[in-house]
C-alpha cells in the first residue's frame, strides 16, 4: 500500500494530495497538466516534495518533518516513464537486466514469457518497434523486484491497434505478478478497464477518489 | 640531433600527461555539468584559467609551487622527489595546461546525456557511482574521446610553462616544441624542419584516430 501526504511546487504550480493508494491498480487520472506525473516523480524520488510524508509497504520514503528522504536507488520503486528511455548503448538483454538484484524473486525468464521479450534479448534498442520497446521497459522495470510499479501514460503514444496489442500484457502483469502498480492516465476507458481504484487529479489537487465508478 | 629520442620522449610524456588528466577532469566535468554548489563559477574560472593565461606565465606559477623552495616543491623534496628541470616537471605542465581543454570538452558531453536515463537507472537501484559509470559515461564517450585527443595534443604542443618549469636540457627535458625552438635558435634548421615534419604527423595521426573513435561511437548508438 502506498500512503501519500504531501506538497509539492514547481514554479506557480502546487499540487496536494492525500490518499491512501491501496488498489492492486490505482489509476491516477486526470487531464494533462493536473500533477499526475509529478506524483509519479515524488514517489520515485526524482522530486522532493516542500513537505510531508510518503511510505510504501509501511517503508517510510520521505517525511519532511524526520528529514527522512530515501535516495531513488533504495527505493524499490520501478518506473516506466513516458518516454521509455531505454538505454541507448545497451542492448535489450543489458537494459532488462539493469536492475536484477542477486537471489531475487522474478527470474529473467518468468518475465520474458509474461511480456514475450525472450526474443528480443539480443536485439539493439533502436532496432525495436514502438511495441516492443514498451514491454522492454516494462520487463526493465519489473526485473528490479519493485516493491510498486509506477505506469505513467503506457498506452498515450501508441496508435490503437498497439494498444489492443499491448492491453493484455498490463493485464498480464497485475494478475500474475502481485506488483501493486499505480497508473497515470487521462483515457477514461483505460482507466476503467484497469483501476480498482482511482485518483482524480485536477489543477494539483484530488477532486474524487473511490471505486471506478467514481470516472462515471 | 637524436630525433627519435626527443619524439619518443615527447609521446611517453605527454600520453602519462594525459592519463594524469582523465581522474580529476572526469571529476571536474561531472561536478560542473551535474551539480550545482557554493564556488562552482570560481572552480569553473580556475580550471580554465591556463587556457587563457600566458603559458609562460602558468609556468611561472608552477615554478614558484615547485621549486624545492616553494611551498609543494619542498614537501616533496623531503621525501626525495625533484620535480623542476626532471621529466616530472614535463609532465606536470603539459597536465595542467591540458586540463582545461578535456575538461571544458568532456562536461559538454556531459550536458548532451539526457538526464532521464540517469534518472531511470537511479529508480532501477543503481548508485550514483554506477550510474556514471555504467549510463553517463558510456553516453558520453565521443566526447571523452575527443577530450583526450584534445587534452593529449595540447601536451604534445605545450611549450611555455615547459620551459619555464623544466627547461631545454638535451635528453632529459627536451620535447618537440622546445627541441624546435632551441635549433632554430641556434641555426640548426635542417634539425628544426624534421621535428617539424613529426609534429605534423602526430597531429596528423591524433585528429584522425579521434575522428575515427567519435564517428565508430556514432554508428553503435
Amino acid at each position: 500500500m502506498i500512503a501519500v501526504d504531501v506538497r509539492i511546487e514547481q514554479g506557480s504550480f502546487v499540487l496536494t494530495m492525500r490518499e491512501q493508494l491501496d488498489g492492486r491498480v490505482t489509476v491516477l487520472f486526470g487531464p494533462s497538466g493536473s500533477g499526475k506525473t509529478t506524483v509519479l516523480d515524488a514517489l520515485a524520488g526524482l522530486r522532493t516534495p516542500m513537505r510531508g510524508t510518503i511510505a510504501v509497504n509501511g517503508r517510510t520514503l520521505f517525511d519532511s518533518a524526520q528529514r527522512i528522504n530515501v535516495p531513488p536507488y533504495k527505493r524499490h520503486v520501478g518506473y516506466v516513464s513516458q518516454d521509455i528511455a531505454l538505454f541507448p548503448h545497451l542492448n535489450v538483454r543489458g537494459n532488462v537486466t539493469y536492475g536484477q538484484r542477486p537471489g531475487q524473486r522474478l527470474s529473467l525468464d518468468s518475465v520474458a514469457s509474461i511480456l514475450e521479450v525472450g526474443s528480443l534479448l539480443d536485439r539493439r534498442v533502436g532496432m525495436l518497434s514502438g511495441g516492443e520497446r514498451q514491454r522492454v521497459a516494462l520487463a526493465r522495470a519489473l526485473m528490479s523486484a519493485p516493491d510498486v510499479l509506477l505506469l505513467d501514460e503506457p498506452l498515450a503514444a501508441v496508435d490503437l491497434e498497439l494498444r489492443r496489442r499491448i492491453l493484455p500484457y498490463l493485464e498480464r502483469v497485475r494478475d500474475e505478478l502481485g506488483v501493486p502498480i499505480l497508473y497515470v492516465t487521462h483515457d477514461r476507458d483505460e482507466a476503467r478497464r484497469f483501476a480498482d481504484r482511482v485518483v482524480i487529479l485536477d489543477h494539483g489537487a484530488v477532486v474524487r477518489s473511490g471505486a471506478p465508478d467514481v470516472l462515471s | 640531433m637524436d630525433l627519435w629520442q626527443i619524439t619518443g620522449f615527447t609521446l611517453v610524456t605527454a600520453l602519462a600527461a594525459t592519463a594524469l588528466m582523465v581522474p580529476p577532469g572526469l571529476a571536474l566535468a561531472w561536478l560542473l555539468a551535474r551539480r550545482r554548489f557554493r564556488g562552482r563559477v570560481l572552480v569553473e574560472t580556475f580550471v580554465s584559467l591556463p587556457l587563457v593565461m600566458p603559458p609562460v606565465a602558468t609556468g611561472l606559477i608552477l615554478l614558484l609551487l615547485f621549486s624545492p623552495r616553494g611551498p609543494i616543491g619542498s614537501a616533496l623534496a623531503r621525501v626525495g622527489i625533484d620535480v623542476v628541470f626532471t621529466w616530472r616537471a614535463v609532465v606536470l605542465a603539459m597536465t595542467v595546461m591540458g586540463l582545461p581543454l578535456f575538461v571544458r570538452t568532456v562536461r559538454a558531453g556531459f550536458e548532451q546525456v539526457d538526464r532521464r536515463y540517469e534518472a531511470i537507472a537511479a529508480t532501477l537501484g543503481a548508485s550514483p557511482l554506477r550510474v556514471f559509470f555504467s549510463i553517463t559515461l558510456p553516453l558520453a564517450y565521443p566526447a571523452l574521446a575527443a577530450g583526450s585527443v584534445l587534452g593529449f595534443a595540447r601536451a604534445i604542443g605545450e611549450f611555455g610553462a615547459t620551459i619555464m618549469i623544466a627547461g631545454s636540457i638535451p635528453g632529459v627535458t627536451r620535447t618537440l616544441p622546445v627541441a624546435i625552438y632551441t635549433f632554430t635558435e641556434i641555426g640548426r634548421d635542417r634539425d628544426a624542419a624534421a621535428l617539424l615534419v613529426v609534429s605534423a604527423a602526430i597531429a596528423f595521426a591524433a585528429l584522425w584516430i579521434s575522428n575515427y573513435l567519435t564517428s565508430r561511437a556514432g554508428i553503435r548508438s
